[in-house]
């Protein structure tokens, strides 16, 4: 049988059959099903992904009309990081006018809101700079982190010491007390940046401290909109599971612990969030087609149960994405193409 | 996470409206401030800028379009709006506000 170049992953090169493609895909779109409760791709969304994967090109783009909007998070960050020595107004330059950049976003390069919290004010003016010379709209970012709020990071006791010693209401209750000072911090520091004329707030890996993350970040998102009503708020997730670490707490009478991304997606609207960015984690021992007919499955019912755009998370090593620092272009745009013909999304 | 070439660059050509090359910042602006949905978002501004949606992306139609409507252009030749300057006219051409326009007038009337 003829066989096709693909990867796993985390983006080693694969040599694959068309059965082996199909099997993958149909195994991963399972996968998720089973996990979300919710329906599997049909047989033409299988063959339109086999088609992606059998295609000799290198480089696949969306058919002409279907472009979405593209934001990122901490993309002022990403010049610097591979060795090229410019500030960060120069970097939002360089995304606006030589990378295609449809938005944009201001961020630290201690990428989370507590250590932004006592420099916001030395951060305000760096923003109302850029935003003098700049185009696009203009997010600030940072990731609420709820970890930083736990011993010997922060005051309170650390829950994954409490916990292995049968301590689980004193690891709760830490829990609920890091949500209060988060929720201080996101406040603060978006307020200022809003204050400074920045066109939105981008509160980015969501959960990822677990559901006392997430509470932090809905609440924040809700006390954001009644103090700025037209401020722009995007909620990007870390996983497609909220983990319970916590495992009780609720948003509106909503049990946050377990949720996948269409669940994820109510909270959001909720809390009355303006983009939500839904993520699918990438599994490095699986093949790319498993990957991506999984990460599908999950965000396809989020673009059709939208009232706010939606905007997948396709960073490195989520969205079917390879876990490399440098994802190879043939696996990235084969992922973009389907994520956007196959899931009804608005951006990236 | 992820260098610059595989992620910005490749997806801004496998599925991204180009930003400024294009009107993908003035779409992007309706979704934010009015939480508008791509085909929404796309047709408020292709009707805004009296042109069609599939022109939205077409680098020497927006440039001309951009240009003649002093909203900011990929290059800023002598005398056009650029930076702030283009943003009160985006505010104006799309009939929204936007925050640092807002504040910039505060701060100078």
């Amino acid at each position: 049988m003829a066989q096709y170049f693909s990867r796993m992953g985390d983006g080693s090169p694969i040599s694959v059959t068309k059965d082996e493609i199909m099997a993958d895909l149909i195994e991963g779109s399972e996968d998720a099903a089973d996990r979300a409760r919710v329906p599997a791709l049909s047989q033409g969304e299988y063959e339109h992904l086999l088609d992606i994967f059998c295609a000799p090109q290198k480089f696949m783009s969306v058919e002409a009309g279907k472009e979405v909007i593209l934001t990122y998070d901490a993309g002022t960050l990403k010049i610097r990081r591979v060795g090229v020595n410019v500030d960060r107004i120069q970097a939002l330059q360089i995304y606006e006018k030589l990378l295609g950049a449809d938005t944009m976003e201001l961020s630290h390069v201690d990428y989370s809101y507590k250590p932004v919290k006592p420099i916001a004010i030395f951060e305000q003016p760096i923003l109302e700079q850029a935003l003098l010379g700049t185009h696009v709209p203009l997010f600030y970012g940072a990731q609420p982190n709820l970890g930083l709020y736990s011993q010997p990071d922060g005051p309170f006791p650390n829950p994954a010491e409490l916990m292995p010693m049968g301590k689980i209401k004193e690891a709760q209750e830490s829990y609920e007390a890091s949500v209060e000072d988060l929720v201080k911090d996101i406040v603060y520091v978006a307020s200022l940046m809003y204050e400074s004329g920045a066109d939105g707030i981008n509160l980015d890996t969501t959960g990822a401290a677990g559901d006392a993350d997430f509470l932090a970040s809905l609440i924040a998102t809700e006390k954001l909109k009644e103090k700025y009503p037209d401020m722009c708020i995007e909620l990007g997730m870390a996983g497609e599971f909220v983990l319970g670490m916590h495992s009780q707490l609720k948003y509106k009478g909503h049990r946050l612990a377990g949720m996948y991304p269409h669940d994820q997606l109510k909270m959001a609207e909720l809390a009355g969030a303006t983009i939500f960015g839904p993520v699918a984690n990438t599994n490095t021992s699986k093949s790319s087609a498993w990957n991506l007919a999984r990460t599908i499955t999950f965000m396809k019912p989020v673009g059709e149960q939208a009232n706010i755009p939606v905007h997948v998370n396709m960073g490195m090593g989520v969205g079917g994405v390879t876990v490399n620092d440098h994802p190879p272009i043939d696996i990235v745009s084969r992922s973009s193409k389907a994520m956007v013909e196959l899931c009804r999304l608005d951006g990236l | 996470m992820g260098d610059p070439f595989a992620m910005a660059i490749t997806h801004a050509h496998a599925s991204g409206m180009g930003g400024m090359r294009g009107a993908g910042d003035l779409v992007a602006r309706m979704q934010m401030s009015k939480g508008m949905r791509i085909e929404e978002a796309k047709a408020y501004v292709a009707k805004k800028l009296n042109v069609g949606i599939e022109d939205l992306t077409d680098p020497v139609i927006m440039n001309e379009v951009r240009t003649d409507l002093g909203i900011g252009v990929m290059t800023p030749l002598p005398g056009v709006a650029k930076g702030i300057e283009a943003k009160f006219n985006i505010a104006k051409a799309l009939g929204i506000d936007i925050n640092c326009v807002k504040r910039f007038m505060a701060r100078t009337s």
